[in-house]
């Protein structure tokens, strides 16, 4: 005789009883309902009818070259050009063939490619630009599909992005190589707040290991000198760390070394980061239990072995949340680098508005740099979603 | 069996003492073990049974005494303590699976890393002590999908992997559901009768020592309290304590 298995009891509802059940379920409910939708409407027919009708989205169209690479030779951009082409398509190959959240990360620079590309379209900096915009976004695409035939070993694709780093920094700074030198004061817009994110992201969470490790380390120097540098630096506001680098640093280094004013800025962010990430991944260090630690020890693996396999694959997969917030919170904050005079997408904005033709239009000038930071945090905020749920985390 | 140590002793204990803080949990123990010995340890939680077995691969360290394992003496010399881990496979109440690896990843990490094997031999040692734990279609899952006894019994895999001379098991059945205790005590008696290990057993369950132990030794307040066969031990006990403990488990 064979048992008989009762299906579960349907759990899908229909949109009407969806409604009734979670919009309309009491009188009180049902008002709150209406009144929550009547707002909702009166904002997006103000926002559409500022947006469609009184907006003068002439000054972000006029001023696109400005808001995207600042004051970056129009005779060099062929250079920037080369550094998105290259990263295009590594992003394309690399969302192909590893999938998941690098793939997130992809769709996002195609999509904002794309954004910008229509943006252009309707700008006076010509139609080139929208072409070569979404020729870009079409190669992310294109790097996917070869991705996906999964000829090309992973190994190559992180060498590819090791050296491509390298790549772009010699392209847009023209340092050690023939092509002339761009300084980097004439750096800006949407190109100066990507680099100082990018590298302020790559640099200082290394380093924010590096300390938290440290700061629990059996050597007592290593432990003093961690958690002083972390108390320190968390005890002090991110604008004064680049006051300092911008102004005080050049006072301390002997006359002859000068490092420009980007890389105090970066190096500021970064250290300023570090400290934060420590904090983060410290707290996922100590909720690894000590009996992980005694079967690796058991197992014969050396300290460093045991905190390189079994330990920071742990701890760093369970503070990915509180480590995206706080790479999130950097991308936004270095709007701050205004303070010591550079000009990123937001300082710029605020540069375009002093222009006699664009008196009054902040509406338009912080809508547009709005929507470019919006879009960017969202990307990384899915994708960090997405490496929870690949990684297993609360599951495993 | 000899109770002196002799040649052929593989771990070898002399007065050996440990206090946490101010408690004194290691009295003076000495213990030799003959190669191919299964000792079962058995007394009364916070006797220090578990306190000695952690001792004997330094996961806690002694204050005075001698432990000789191997021939090596264990002293804070790093090089010592690395190679006698090496040498010495533990098993853990809790079973301490690293969740983030498959259960072979679990298996091949450590010869690959300590021992620096090749991934495919670290691999195809850790399916061959898989189908010994009789789990080998279960190398692909993460821990976290198996139920306690296969998780215990991929434990007893790891420590085998590092092909040890010793094992050590910290009550290795205490977590266990009941129905699962048999798989993971099977497994034991396999390791002890096929291939002559060296054991030091930390346990309860008095069948499995019966079955299993050439010696069988009863700890008592941070003490040894009495040592013996096991047909002594459960029918001729010649200590007060060992008696009422016996009685008090046996019922």
């Amino acid at each position: 005789m064979t048992a008989d298995v009762l299906a579960p009891p349907s759990t899908s509802v229909d949109p009407v009883t969806w409604l009734r059940r979670n919009l309309f379920s009491s009188v009180i409910s049902s008002v709150v309902t209406l009144l929550v939708a009547a707002l909702l409407v009166w904002v997006a027919i103000t926002v559409g009818r500022w947006a469609v009708e009184e907006a003068r989205w002439d000054v972000v169209t006029r001023n696109l070259r400005l808001f995207l690479i600042g004051q970056y030779p129009a005779d060099q951009a062929w250079r920037l050009w080369g550094s998105l082409l290259l990263l295009s398509v590594l992003a394309g190959v690399s969302a192909g063939t590893f999938g998941h959240t690098i793939r997130v990360l992809a769709v996002s620079i195609s999509a904002i490619q794309a954004l910008l590309a229509a943006a252009m379209a309707v700008s006076p900096v010509g139609p080139l630009i929208t072409i070569g915009m979404l020729a870009n976004a079409a190669l992310v695409w294109a790097g996917m599909v070869v991705g996906y035939r999964g000829s090309i070993p992973r190994r190559a694709i992180v060498a590819a992005w090791l050296i491509s780093i390298v790549v772009i920094f010699l392209l847009i700074s023209g340092a050690a190589t023939p092509i002339p030198d761009v300084s980097s004061n004439v750096w800006g817009g949407l190109l100066l707040t990507i680099l100082l994110a990018v590298v302020g992201i790559i640099l200082s969470f290394p380093l924010g290991v590096l300390l938290a490790l440290g700061r629990r380390s059996s050597l007592p120097a290593v432990r003093l000198v961690s958690t002083a540098y972390i108390e320190l630096i968390r005890g002090v506001p991110l604008v004064t760390i680049l006051f300092m680098a911008d102004i005080m640093l050049p006072f301390f280094l002997p006359g002859e070394v000068r490092i420009d004013r980007v890389m105090r800025a970066m190096g500021g962010i970064t250290l300023f980061s570090a400290a934060y990430v420590a904090e983060n991944v410290r707290g996922g260090l100590q909720a690894i239990p000590t009996g992980q630690i005694e079967a690796a020890d058991a197992l014969g693996l050396r300290g460093w072995q045991t905190n390189l396999y079994i330990v920071l694959p742990q701890a760093l997969r369970s503070v990915i949340p509180a480590n995206v917030g706080l790479f999130i919170s950097l991308l936004k904050d270095t709007t701050l680098v205004a303070i010591i005079g550079l000009a990123e997408l937001l300082g710029i904005g605020q540069s375009i508005l002093a222009q006699p033709d664009s008196l009054g239009a902040h509406l338009e000038v912080f809508a547009f740099v709005g929507v470019i930071f919006f879009v960017l945090c969202y990307a990384m905020s899915q994708a960090s979603y997405r490496l929870e749920r690949q990684l297993g985390v609360g599951t495993r | 069996m000899t109770e002196s140590a002799g040649p052929t002793d593989i771990i070898v204990a002399r007065d050996v003492h440990k206090w946490f803080g101010q408690l004194h949990v290691l009295r003076g123990i000495d213990l030799s073990v003959a190669a191919g010995e299964v000792v079962v340890i058995f007394g009364a939680s916070g006797s220090g049974k578990s306190t000695f077995i952690r001792t004997i691969n330094r996961l806690e360290e002694h204050q005075r005494g001698q432990i000789i394992v191997d021939g090596i003496e264990l002293t804070n010399d790093v090089r010592n303590i690395a190679a006698i881990r090496s040498e010495i496979g533990m098993v853990f109440q809790s079973f301490n699976l690293f969740p983030h690896l498959t259960v072979l990843q679990n298996i091949s990490l450590a010869p690959m890393r300590v021992r620096k094997w090749s991934r495919s031999r670290a691999e195809t040692v850790g399916m061959q002590l898989l189908e010994r734990v009789g789990i080998p279609e279960q190398a692909l899952k993460f821990p976290g999908q198996l139920s306690g006894g296969q998780q215990q019994r991929v434990a007893i895999a790891r420590a085998l992997a590092m092909q040890p001379k010793i094992m050590l098991f910290d009550e290795p059945t205490s977590a266990l559901d009941p129905e699962m205790i048999s798989e993971v005590l099977d497994v034991m008696k396999g390791l002890a009768g096929e291939t002559g290990m060296t054991m030091l057993v930390v346990t309860h369950e008095m069948g499995f020592a019966r079955a299993v132990a050439n010696r069988m030794v009863f700890f008592d307040e941070g003490q040894i309290v009495e040592i013996g066969p096991p047909r002594q031990i459960f029918e001729d006990p010649q200590h007060q304590r060992t008696k009422r403990f016996l009685s008090q488990i046996l019922h």
